[in-house]
């Protein structure tokens, strides 16, 4: 070549630094060098090269620990009330001193009248009225009994419930206070929350997060990276070698098994310092659970890929099949329990529900491997038959 | 006796439902020679190169390369060949060096194969003062020559060039072409595809492919004397008009 006499120089250098480089990678220089390892070393470049995986990676997982653990917050502290005593008199203004003295509602409003209990509400200043009626003192002294009413807005029905439920209370207590020869009930229930005493939503969420994040890393990363070299053109010339179909895809994910721990470890860190989420199982246990967890989510990116032409349906796809089942389908936020029949069937078919098990298990009680057996089994499993299923269609997918 | 040929291929055939793209073509390469393929998009060409290079399955019809069966010995075939496609297949996010490696690596060359083949592809194609360079930060031409170099990491014996000049300038393809001739003085066979009728002209010897056939077969000087023409393209065109 005409330019070989010129460039001889630059080669040498280049090459020398390429091996000082990669020297500790590999001793077993003389040896052939098993092709997969030239498949993790790209991915990993691909992985550092691009910004938006590094965001998705790093990043992700802390904001949404942030996001969810202050956000999907079911302890509602205060309940936000308004007032509209018709009564006007001590005995009432003692309750209305009651009430604001409580620490479960925070009186937003004096209101006047009838119409500006809907107003206050429409404008969301309250949640809940309550109506001191003008014969309360009358009734209080004269009859057994005397009634005030709560109106509640029921547009969310969970702050309803609240409201009600600590509306009872608050009453029981204050009836108890009022008059102390009521006739105390027989029986009297003492409940006692064991795992998580103080009901602290984050405690039962935060652990969740880990099965919802890796399972996004796992598929949609791998679902991405494989499409990507069929659009490329790249997947192609990689087949032309003799490296093995199998060799290709675990080649492909191996590099985010790892991202993947890694962020289970982001996440578990993060709920512990922030959220104060106690550990009290064996992090190693979790590890192990998280591998089998890693595998199974690996498996349907893969499976996804190998079906799938493009990034863009790679990624929709992703996002429907692991995504969203992970979130709604796998007692993550919403109880299994509660759910229509038929997603209470789907719900067996998604992996997060079994790793949300074990790690709540492991996080919150503490409980040791024997309890995991149908979890961890099923994970194997699932991750099997997907990467089976895969490495056949893989290569008769290219043609056409 | 060793086999004289590279390539042989009886009767081939591949078809897309009702489409034929390669229909019952027969032809041999002989060991060390550059053999072309002429035609037009859709001639077929490409479907017969990933044909044998184990990328699609035939429909019917036999094929050797390299003494190999393209039906049942696909690995020892991929062992043997270098394959570049018109796509360039690089990484554009990797390095020259990254990808030289990288391809090398998946022949399971190890560091020292690779270092020696590093620095053969530099020496010549002159990539060294791109080597540290982002592939998708050099021009076209170099990537061309990269994507050459990578196909030939591991020495094949037989190299399958898919339209490796398209969209490169005339200059460019000049090089490349001395690149090609390199390989062949080397004993490596060279098997490429072309719509560049001036292209056609530099190989040893040339098929011209029309609607999934061979029409006409031979080097390209008996090909312009049989049909009494100046140029080869004087001949695809009168053979493709009839």
């Amino acid at each position: 070549m005409k330019n070989s006499s010129t460039d001889s120089i630059a080669p040498s250098d280049g090459i020398s630094a390429l091996h000082k480089g990669n020297a500790l990678l590999y001793q077993l220089d003389e040896f052939m060098k098993p092709r997969i390892i030239a498949i993790v070393q790209k991915e990993f470049l691909h992985i550092i090269r691009d910004p938006r995986s590094l965001v998705i990676v790093f990043l992700m997982p802390i904001i949404m620990v942030l996001l969810y653990g202050y956000a999907i917050t079911f302890d509602i502290k205060e309940i936000q009330l308004g007032i509209l005593d018709e009564n006007r008199t001590p005995a009432s203004r003692e309750l209305v001193q009651k009430l604001t003295s409580s620490n479960y509602f925070k009186i937003m409003a004096d209101l006047q009248s009838r119409n500006e209990i809907e107003e206050g509400m429409l404008q969301r200043r309250f949640v809940a009225a309550l109506v001191i009626p003008v014969d309360y003192a009358k009734k209080l002294k004269t009859e057994p009994q005397s009634q005030v009413q709560l109106i509640v807005d029921g547009a969310n029905s969970n702050t309803a419930t609240v409201a009600i439920n600590y509306a009872k209370s608050f009453f029981m207590m204050y009836s108890l206070e009022m008059n102390t020869q009521i006739l105390v009930p027989p029986l009297e229930l003492q409940p006692r929350i064991w795992y998580n005493p103080d009901m602290k939503s984050a405690h039962f969420i935060v652990p969740g997060l880990v099965a919802v994040i890796m399972m996004l890393i796992c598929t949609l990363l791998t679902s991405i990276t494989i499409t990507r070299e069929r659009e490329s053109g790249t997947m192609e010339q990689i087949l032309v070698s003799p490296i093995r179909p199998y060799e290709i895809i675990f080649g492909k994910i191996a590099p985010y098994v790892i991202l993947a721990l890694i962020d289970a470890i982001i996440v578990v860190v993060c709920a512990r310092i922030i959220f104060g989420v106690p550990f009290r199982g064996n992090p190693l246990l979790l590890l192990l659970f998280c591998v089998f967890y890693v595998y199974a989510s690996l498996s349907l990116g893969v499976f996804i890929s190998a079906r799938v032409k493009t990034q863009q349906v790679a990624m929709i796809l992703a996002q429907l099949t692991t995504t969203l089942p992970a979130i709604m389908l796998s007692g993550f936020i919403f109880p299994i329990i509660s759910l229509p029949i038929v997603l209470q069937i789907i719900s067996y078919l998604v992996p997060a529900k079994y790793f949300l098990t074990i790690i709540r298990g492991i996080m919150l009680k503490g409980i040791g491997f024997g309890y995991f057996h149908q979890p961890a089994i099923f994970l194997l499993a699932f991750g099997t038959v997907l990467l089976l299923a895969s490495v056949n269609r893989f290569k008769t997918n290219l043609e056409g | 006796m060793e086999n004289e040929f590279s390539v042989k291929v009886q009767e081939l055939t591949r078809t897309f439902g009702d489409f034929v793209a390669v229909d019952h073509i027969s032809f041999q390469v002989y060991k060390g020679e550059i053999f072309g393929f002429l035609g037009a998009n859709g001639a077929g060409k490409t479907t017969t190169i990933k044909m044998l290079c184990g990328l699609l399955m035939p429909t019917s019809g036999t094929a050797y390369v390299s003494d190999f069966d393209i039906y049942k010995q696909t690995e020892e075939i991929k062992q043997n060949i270098g394959y570049m496609s018109q796509k360039f297949s690089l990484y554009e996010d990797l390095t020259v060096e990254e990808n030289l490696e990288f391809y090398g690596g998946i022949y399971g060359l190890n560091n020292h194969e690779l270092k020696i083949a590093c620095s053969q592809a530099v020496h010549s194609t002159g990539l060294g003062d791109h080597l540290h360079k982002l592939t998708r930060d050099i021009p076209l031409g170099w990537k061309q020559r990269l994507a050459l170099s990578c196909a030939i990491m591991h020495q094949p014996k037989i190299l399958f060039l898919d339209e490796p000049t398209g969209g490169v300038d005339p200059i460019s393809r000049r090089n490349f072409w001395s690149l090609i001739y390199d390989l062949a003085d080397g004993g490596t066979t060279v098997f490429v595809t072309t719509h560049y009728m001036d292209e056609a002209e530099y190989c040893n010897r040339l098929s011209i492919m029309h609607d999934g056939k061979i029409i006409a077969i031979g080097s390209p000087r008996e090909l312009k004397q049989s049909y009494q023409k100046e140029s080869i393209e004087d001949v695809f065109i009168d053979l493709v008009k009839k």
